[in-house]
């Protein structure tokens, strides 16, 4: 029993680091319709410049965080304008094309700038160590991760579904010229939630950085899961995002511990039962 | 007069192996993309020895030309082989990151009368596929069988074994059960994890639940390895007085400063650390470190590069720059020299390179960093997994 409840813990952890990563492509796949697979870079930069400011400005945790995210934002900003805006609404192929080769271009760059050595984000004392859970100790890490994926999570869905924004935003999705021609300004819902999307992709880079470490081909080898769970959830709902994480979590975390030798099988055979079962994700919208 | 010149030019072709002033050595290795790390090493190592003996042989320039193959991609690798033989006309092979590069390139060796120096790929077999390769890195049998001993000298009796689940890890599994039941231990469990694992916890649940006193674990250098000391130590099995073995794989010197505490008093076995105490080792460090740029860079595969260059300068000496595979292989059979790891041989039978296997314990330094440090010498050790695979 012991064990079982051990697992949970486990499985409820994975599942929520792997929610912060991946929201922010949920965001933009769902929300803005760009199949962006330069978002594992953007939360690359975020691990990057977290990193930076820990360890060689010697800020504190919380000020990598906020330094990290505002940061990677920022760098964004140019990428978007010059080069996003002009994919929305295109192919997917050509965003495909297009965001892999951002992709590549970060990679070498980090590489160059960085180095190919792994790098850390020093955590806080608070932070640090293991929590006893009375039949288990588990690292203090890892329910902060589990504490900020909550938080995302209810923000997302309040700006989403309850503001002023959220109905723009929804609305510039379903029809962007019926939208404009009722006076919202799609180019700056767009741009706002683009960052948004980059700064989440930023603070799962930070926070998932124990799981998943920093170094440049950060931005390619983890983009398989992410866009796993983006497909699994139903691109831009939050609620479905969860719930994905949530079950594959668990299915990967239990399969490790059972059956560790089949690998990803028991992973993977439940994305393609969910996917056959419900195309369109778990809470996929109907176009 | 078309006969004329067909014999000119075969006579300026067969003349100019003799006359040759410039060797040509093709070097294949990840240069780019995720283990470019590795090949920065190689050309550390090539650069150090040059820096330190010429780039001459006799009275032969040595010129090195390199070629990338970026991830484990055996065809690439075969076809770039044949291209440095064929085009560029190099006279011997040598790099080979990842075994299944090295493996694919041997059916030419012979084709095209020229000498192998693998200067990393680490699985056992690699020197039994062609009579011309030589090896000058390690095996996975070679440092994982040492660390079984020091594992039973520590009083532990019950092991489980954790690797990932490739030709190495199974190697490593193989090499350290072999070794720890004739010291009489037991390995309860033994577990292959797929090398994409990212979340060690579910396993260390498993460490648990076997009841081993310790864990023997083999991963590849790089990310997973941080994952997998931190989550060692953050699910409580340090604190629960398990133990921790592994080859050194796991304390890499480019990996220390991200693992830092986490990995402090972990022990490991390996052939090579930057640490090691030894005039030969300081002199070739200075060079490498100059030559990689980034002091933390420099590891293990820099060292195979230096003492593989070496090999072939001693195969172009003794060949005198002529294009002799045989000749060469069999004027280093038996060669030892002193390496900046140590006292090391190839052994005539195998062709593999024979060396100490030291055990290491990762200790923090006056400044604030971490290295290993080595504690005990297993003296002359062969490759074990030639023998068990007889």
């Amino acid at each position: 029993m012991q064990t079982v409840f051990s697992i949970a813990v486990d499985a409820l952890a994975y599942g929520m680091v792997l929610f912060v990563i991946s929201i922010g492509l949920s965001v933009t796949m769902g929300l803005m319709r760009v199949v962006n697979l330069a978002h594992g870079a953007f939360a690359m930069i975020g691990g990057y410049v977290a990193s930076y400011a820990a360890r060689d400005l010697g800020l504190g945790y919380a000020a990598a965080v906020l330094l990290a995210v505002a940061g990677t934002v920022l760098i964004a900003i140019p990428i978007e304008r010059l080069l996003y805006r002009r994919v929305y609404g295109a192919p997917e192929l050509t965003q495909v094309l297009m965001t892999i080769g951002i992709t590549f271009c970060i990679i070498g760059i980090a590489n160059f700038v960085f180095g190919p050595t792994l790098k850390t984000i020093p955590l806080p004392d608070t932070l640090r160590g293991s929590v006893d859970l009375g039949f288990r100790s588990i690292a203090t890490h890892r329910i902060f991760a589990i504490i900020c994926g909550l938080v995302v999570a209810a923000a997302l869905w309040f700006l989403i579904e309850k503001t002023a924004f959220g109905i723009k935003l929804r609305a510039a999705v379903d029809n962007a010229a019926m939208a404009a021609a009722l006076g919202v300004r799609t180019e700056i819902v767009y741009a706002v939630s683009f960052a948004v999307a980059i700064g989440l992709a930023a603070l799962g880079g930070v926070v998932g950085a124990e799981l998943l470490p920093v170094e440049p081909y950060y931005a390619l080898r983890y983009m398989v899961t992410f866009l796993v769970v983006v497909s699994v959830g139903g691109a831009g709902s939050i609620p479905g995002a969860l719930l994905a994480c949530l079950l594959l979590g668990a299915i990967d975390t239990t399969g490790r511990y059972l059956a560790p030798e089949y690998g990803e099988f028991f992973f993977y055979l439940a994305v393609i039962v969910i996917v056959i079962l419900f195309p369109r994700g778990l809470a996929g919208r109907f176009k | 007069m078309k006969k004329l010149i067909t014999t000119t030019i075969a006579a300026f072709v067969l003349s100019s192996a003799a006359y040759a002033d410039t060797i040509k050595v093709g070097v294949i290795g990840p240069f780019s993309g995720p283990f470019a790390l590795q090949g920065k090493n190689f050309k550390a190592g090539i650069d150090a020895y040059f820096a330190l003996h010429g780039n001459t042989a006799g009275d032969d320039t040595i010129e090195v030309i390199y070629r990338d193959v970026p991830q484990p991609d055996p065809a690439q690798s075969k076809a770039l082989a044949q291209e440095l033989v064929v085009k560029e006309g190099v006279q011997y092979l040598a790099g080979f990151y990842f075994t299944p590069d090295a493996t694919a390139a041997t059916p030419i060796l012979e084709q095209g009368n020229v000498p192998m120096v693998v200067m990393n790929a680490a699985t056992s077999a690699i020197v039994t596929k062609s009579p011309y390769v030589v090896r000058t890195s390690f095996t996975t049998w070679q440092t994982s069988t040492p660390i079984a001993k020091v594992a039973k000298d520590a009083g532990v009796n019950k092991v489980i074994s954790i690797v990932s689940d490739y030709g190495p890890g199974v190697d490593a599994e193989n090499a350290f059960k072999a070794a720890f039941e004739k010291e009489g231990g037991e390995v309860v469990e033994a577990i292959r994890m797929p090398l994409s694992t990212n979340d060690f916890s579910p396993i260390m649940q498993r460490v648990k639940d076997s009841g081993a006193e310790a864990v023997f674990a083999f991963l590849p250098s790089g990310p997973t390895t941080l994952g997998f000391v931190k989550a060692f130590n953050q699910n409580g099995l340090k604190d629960a007085g398990i133990k921790l073995f592994a080859p050194g794989d796991l304390t890499q010197e480019s990996d220390l400063p991200a693992l830092g505490d986490q990995a402090l008093g972990m022990q490991t076995t390996f052939h090579y650390a930057v640490s090691h105490d030894s005039p030969e080792n300081k002199e070739f460090v200075a060079a490498a470190q100059k030559a990689i740029g980034n002091p933390a860079e420099l590891s293990f595969p820099a060292v195979g590069a230096f003492d593989g260059m070496h090999v072939i300068a001693k195969m172009i000496e003794a060949t005198g720059g002529e294009q002799d595979a045989q000749k060469a292989v069999e004027a280093v059979k038996g060669l030892s020299w002193t390496s900046p790891r140590g006292p090391v041989t190839v052994d005539p039978e195998s062709r593999h390179i024979m060396q100490n296997i030291y055990l290491r314990e990762v200790t923090k330094a006056d400044d604030g960093s971490y290295f290993n440090k080595e504690i005990q010498t297993f003296e002359k050790q062969g490759d074990p997994g030639l023998e068990a695979a007889k």
